[in-house]
């Protein structure tokens, strides 16, 4: 392999299917899906005084969407059970796990603690919708250069997080751990461990994932 | 989660009366304290009222030269807004040691004031809580109370409130800008907004059904040295067992003025007049350090597992002030 070869972004869609990571780096949707699959309300409960459901547009991974949804659906829950999305994965379902990290408008956020009527017009990237068509985004084929993961499943929330994280350092905001408030720091370790604290890896991958992170950050911007 | 009924009115009138016309109607913002809880049926609102919409978001100067903090300005916009890291460090510190990088880019200025208490017994709802269920009890009370009061509390409820930002607005003295349903505008001192839970630890602000808060202002620039500290069990991403948040203006060997809230040990951000009426005019050093510690947690009282807080409260005061007059 050449040393142009070993460059994370050098990955492709295709070599990443080949290697078995997709399914965390990717995301995975079974071809059609979103397309095909109806709406399906969640179960009425008996004791529910009356089940409302409104509607919502807006675009999700770069597709204009229009549902009529009970008005309890989470974005998390919408993405997945409606639309197919499974990429964001229920960790914990309370916002303590950052698995479900979503971006809506560039800004990353717990989408299992947000309800989708919330979000009208928005935009919305769910790791699907990173990769630029066999181009990997540079966070998902840096996470693949530095074995960011064992078993995944944090992974999309991490590297969703990681892109809003870097967007959010490049626009200037500090970190609890910026010594001088007004200063921009690059970032780090500590920094970058700190402002991913809202993602928790339960294989403990972190050293490779900040490792990744650094290697993207220094890409990208 | 229990179903309800949803509109996202156009006006911040609107929006008043909406929740103050209909029992079990609810304002929802950022959401992810409310939603948390609905999913666990700690709270069944019957109606959510979007606020999300309303021109509630920017960070704007006031005519005697402080920061006017729109409700629905986000935790991460406010915390890396330039005047608040340039004059309310304490602020801007505080913001960002709380939750994380994805909760503070949703949670709101209002809502992180309103945010509920983390005591494990409210979330359980199969056990009994005053907060909660009125009348059935307090189960933290004889059960695990690492996390709750040493001051402020009441036989019926002994939970504190969990926020960073409000502790830095109290050492600010920071002012709440809220409209009534009839229109009427009524700005509460940011200490006046939170009770202390007496009997009736379900109601936890002075806050009319349907008040909603438009702003928070902060005034003019301090002077002084801004430090925010939060001691807690792990590095980042957890609740205060001890915060403090001082501003301490000391020169040429002398404390001028001193602000020190503190959080973590009460049911609101604490603060205690005579304690910094104390400082002023002292030299700076051990004796002086440890005397408003002791002051600042006058009348605490542990219930166990939180008995390490009056101590803890007592050194981290210390080491705030030792911080924040070193140069001096």
């Amino acid at each position: 392999m050449s040393a142009d070869e070993r460059k994370p972004w050098a990955l492709t869609r295709r070599q990443i299917l080949e290697g078995g990571a997709a399914f965390a780096i990717l995301g995975y949707v079974r071809p059609g899906f979103a397309a095909e699959v109806k709406p399906v309300a969640p179960p009425v409960l008996p004791s529910d005084p009356g089940v409302s459901s409104w509607p919502v547009n807006m675009t999700v991974n770069g597709v204009e969407q229009s549902l009529t949804l009970d008005t309890r659906t989470t974005l998390l829950d919408m993405l997945r059970e409606h639309l197919g999305f499974t990429g964001p994965k229920k960790g914990c379902d309370h916002g303590q796990c950052g698995a479900c990290t979503v971006l809506v408008g560039g800004r990353r956020i717990n989408s299992c603690l947000t309800l989708a009527v919330l979000h009208e017009a928005d935009t919305i990237t769910t790791i699907e919708g990173l990769a630029d068509g066999e181009q990997l985004h540079p966070m998902q084929a840096a996470f693949v250069h530095h074995d960011g993961f064992q078993c995944g499943y944090c992974t999309p929330g991490q590297i969703c997080s990681a892109v809003g994280m870097i967007s959010e350092h490049k626009a200037g905001a500090p970190s609890l751990v910026t010594e001088d408030l007004t200063s921009h720091p690059d970032l780090g370790d500590a920094e970058i461990r700190e402002r991913m604290s809202g993602n928790i890896c339960r294989c403990s991958a972190y050293p490779n994932i900040v490792a990744a992170i650094k290697d993207a950050a220094g890409a990208t911007i | 989660m229990r179903a309800f009924s949803f509109e996202r009115p156009d006006s911040v009138a609107a929006a008043a009366n909406a929740v103050a016309t209909r029992p079990g109607a609810k304002f929802i913002a950022g959401g992810t304290n409310l939603l948390d809880l609905m999913k666990l049926e700690v709270e069944k609102p019957t109606h959510l009222v979007d606020v999300n919409r309303l021109p509630l978001a920017s960070v704007s100067e006031t005519a005697d030269g402080g920061l006017r903090i729109g409700a629905l300005v986000r935790n991460s916009d406010l915390a890396a807004d330039p005047r608040v890291r340039k004059d309310y460090g304490v602020l801007s510190r505080a913001l960002l040691s709380g939750a994380s990088g994805q909760l503070r880019n949703k949670a709101t200025t209002a809502g992180n004031l309103l945010q509920r208490t983390r005591c494990y017994y409210f979330y359980d709802t199969t056990k009994p809580c005053n907060k909660r269920d009125p009348g059935s009890g307090c189960s933290a009370l004889e059960g695990f109370n690492r996390i709750h009061a040493i001051v402020g509390a009441s036989q019926d409820c002994i939970a504190t409130h969990p926020s960073d930002m409000a502790v830095a607005m109290r050492a600010l003295d920071a002012k709440v800008e809220t409209i009534l349903p009839d229109g009427k505008a009524e700005v509460i001192p940011i200490a006046e907004l939170h009770r202390l839970p007496g009997s009736t630890p379900q109601i936890e602000t002075i806050l009319q059904p349907g008040q909603i808060i438009t702003a928070v202002t902060l005034p003019p620039p301090l002077k002084g040295v801004q430090i925010y500290r939060k001691v807690r069990d792990r590095a980042s991403y957890a609740f205060a067992m001890v915060s403090v948040a001082a501003v301490v203006d000391a020169v040429g060997g002398k404390i001028r003025s001193a602000r020190i809230a503190l959080g973590g040990i009460a049911p609101k951000p604490w603060r205690v007049p005579t304690a910094e009426h104390a400082l002023v005019g002292a030299t700076p050093g051990e004796p002086a350090f440890r005397e408003a510690g002791r002051a600042l947690v006058a009348g605490a009282r542990g219930w166990g597992d939180n008995d390490f807080k009056i101590g803890l409260a007592q050194r981290t005061v210390a080491a705030v002030l030792s911080a924040a007059t070193r140069a001096a």
